[in-house]
């Protein structure tokens, strides 16, 4: 029965019909949390502590960041489907991913320096998750170049879902820098498995409803970039040309 | 009645949008050749390295005694010989030192073997040159000298006469008809008829 | 119409042991290695070029130059092991080595292991040496050197291993010396900084044993998890 639905995944004009359905509920969802995330983050929370109003970065900082490794888990793990089951659509989104992982990541380090140059005195620090995270951006563009490189468009998904296998080590690394280097970064208090979050409720609810707005909001994203994916790749087959009389 | 058959059922390959190989078939036994021609770029080439493994195959299987190549691909490898266009010979090392290596690599090979099998070649005094100096058909005669010390079932052979004079030709002619006769197979990318004698030859013919 | 029996097509000779086959290959590239001697040395001048630049353009104050003698060494080291990636495929896929590796019957992955071995041995170990002698030169006092030597050996492993995965992902590529550079680096930025960090302990005359052994650990998941990544890499450039 689930064997079915897997089989069904890996036919382009079944995906495309399925990305085509889900993308609106995707985003109209993204821009709910998003809208709540903002207003509730942006306006109404109180301000920090320590930090003031500057704080509020936060709010995009934070999961622009954590969406950038989630896209590379994304890529990486269609990478992995595509080339253990010779999936084609899997490909298809691992090739969707490249673009935006590049933005997230690029976004991620840019807000993170708008918030350390008025809070903390200073726009860039070689501090370990910062240089990881650089690392992440050109992985990121290493993907894009090496796909662009490689003529043949089967060989370049083949060659470029192995890079995003081998390259997913830098993920944990990334995640973990904060517990193994003392840095600018704080630990994590978030994401803290089994205890208690130690921010409070009224800040906690619109980055938890920030982060999953980003997440649908890739979803959506994702999904009309496979559709065009599907399109390019599959320009001969006999479904498209139903597809573009409808 | 030995199990040495070479099976292909349903071969597709794509290059980018070309449909290079539309569902190939075939089915070659112990003592037989199968003779390929077509012109350029219709895909002599593809089969072949489809057939060794090398190349992806989107549908279709290859079949090795009766088993899928996927299931063993290392324990068919170990059986066939692959010579490309261009002989697998690395230029720094003379003709006897890259035997030593090509083929001891896969096979225990000892010096007199190698000797005698570039004398059957028609080697002289320039099998201790490198490789570099060497002549295009010195260097296919080379290849041909470790295709016989490999002692291997099936050879694939992509265009073996290039750059052959009459008399290396006549050479690849008998090395096919002597391995054919001991029981081997042969999958031979050809432009022109192999003269083979005494053999039985199957033609496939690659349409572009 | 009769098949004669298969009679002594594989005359009894077994298959030879992957071990001696990768013996083989080691063997096989060491001797070509050397056949080019000019080839050969192109890393390590580099490095000696790179390793000059420095003073030259930062101090030649040697009290001042120690302070950043473990980046100079690192970076020339990095770039020397990058150049010589290059080298490390090229020829064999170019004159269809590789492809007769991939159909012999033996594992891609030890043969390609084996290149590695060869590899690090002409470009990473003369590393080893000429890491501790930039570093005096630099500034270290000579009980730093033991360290220096350490240090660079073993991260000299991880870089030539590690390396290799992004030699064989741009095989098809042409003019990749920058992609290169920009695949291998989420391996070859932790190398530099571990390495960096012993170095600089060594000199500093504080015990470096953590880098070294972080470095230890990344050289291992180079000799175990690299050659695998890179054959699938080279099968996939074969096709």
């Amino acid at each position: 029965m689930a064997w079915t639905w897997f089989h069904k995944l890996g036919s382009p004009p079944y995906v495309y019909k399925l990305a085509a359905t889900l993308t609106p509920w995707f985003a109209w969802i993204a821009a709910a949390l998003m809208a709540y995330g903002l207003i509730g983050g942006l306006v109404i929370s109180p301000a920090d502590y320590q930090q003031g109003e500057g704080y509020r970065i936060l709010y995009v900082h934070a999961p622009t960041a954590w969406m950038s490794l989630q896209v590379y888990v994304v890529m990486a793990v269609a990478s992995a489907v595509a080339l253990i089951w010779r999936i084609k659509v899997a490909h298809a989104v691992a090739a969707a991913c490249g673009t935006m992982g590049a933005t997230f990541t690029a976004c991620a380090l840019a807000t993170g320096s708008l918030w350390g140059g008025p809070m903390w005195g200073t726009y860039w620090e070689w501090d370990p998750r910062i240089i990881f995270e650089l690392v992440l951006l050109v992985q990121f563009l290493g993907y894009m170049g090496l796909r662009a490189a490689v003529d043949d468009t089967q060989r370049a998904d083949r060659i470029c879902a192995v890079l995003a296998v081998v390259g997913v080590i830098n993920v944990p690394i990334i995640h973990y820098s904060v517990e193994w280097w003392n840095s600018l970064h704080q630990t994590a208090s978030v994401m803290k498995l089994g205890s208690k979050p130690t921010m409070p409720l009224s800040m906690l609810m619109p980055l938890l409803s920030m982060f999953f707005g980003y997440v649908f909001l890739f979803g959506a994203l994702l999904l009309t970039r496979l559709r065009a994916e599907l399109l390019s790749r599959e320009r001969s087959a006999s479904w498209i040309r139903d597809v573009v009389r409808a | 009645m030995s199990n040495l058959v070479l099976g292909a059922r349903g071969l597709h390959l794509w290059r980018g949008d070309r449909h290079v190989l539309r569902g190939v078939s075939l089915e070659l036994r112990g003592g037989q050749i199968l003779q390929l021609t077509g012109s350029n770029g219709a895909g002599k080439t593809t089969l072949l390295r489809v057939l060794c493994g090398l190349a992806y195959l989107e549908e279709g299987d290859v079949f090795w005694r009766g088993e899928n190549v996927r299931s063993n691909l290392h324990g068919f490898h170990a059986e066939l010989a692959y010579v490309g266009h261009e002989p697998p010979l690395k230029a720094d090392l003379t003709a006897r030192e890259n035997l030593s290596y090509w083929v001891g690599m896969r096979r225990p090979v000892t010096v007199a073997r190698i000797e005698s099998a570039l004398d059957e070649v028609g080697a002289d005094d320039w099998r201790d040159r490198p490789v570099r100096t060497l002549s295009a058909g010195q260097r296919r005669r080379v290849a041909l000298a470790g295709l016989s010390l490999l002692s291997v079932p099936l050879w694939l052979l992509d265009e073996p006469t290039t750059n052959l004079d009459t008399a290396g030709q006549l050479l690849v002619t008998r090395m096919l008809e002597a391995h054919v006769t001991r029981g081997g197979l042969a999958v031979v990318a050809v432009h022109h008829e192999l003269g083979v004698n005494g053999v039985t030859l199957h033609r496939m013919v690659l349409a572009s | 119409m009769s098949t004669p029996a298969p009679a002594a097509l594989i005359p009894g000779h077994p298959r030879t042991p992957a071990l001696r086959a990768a013996r083989l290959v080691l063997g096989r590239d060491l001797r070509l290695a050397f056949r080019r001697p000019g080839e050969l040395v192109q890393p390590l001048i580099f490095f000696a070029i790179v390793a000059t630049l420095f003073p030259l353009a930062i101090t030649p104050e040697k009290s001042q130059l120690v302070l950043v003698a473990p980046g100079v060494v690192w970076v020339a080291a990095l770039l020397a092991s990058l150049l010589a990636l290059e080298f490390l495929y090229r020829e064999d896929a170019h004159d269809g080595s590789l492809e007769q590796f991939a159909v012999s019957g033996q594992s891609l992955t030890g043969l390609l292991l084996a290149k590695s071995v060869a590899h690090w041995l002409l470009t990473g170990a003369p590393l080893a040496i000429m890491g501790p002698l930039t570093a005096w030169a630099d500034g270290a006092p000579m009980s730093a050197l033991p360290g220096v030597f350490i240090s660079v050996a073993v991260g000299s492993i991880a870089l030539s291993l590690l390396g290799s995965i992004g030699a064989a992902l741009t095989l098809g590529v042409r003019r990749s010396g920058v992609l290169l550079s920009v695949l291998n680096l989420p391996f070859t930025v932790p190398v530099l900084i571990f390495g960096a960090r012993a170095t600089q302990q060594a000199i500093q005359g504080v015990d470096y044993t953590a880098a070294v052994q972080l470095l230890g650990a990344m050289a291992i998941l180079g000799v175990t998890l690299a050659p695998l990544a890179a054959a699938a890499a080279v099968r996939i450039s074969l096709e």
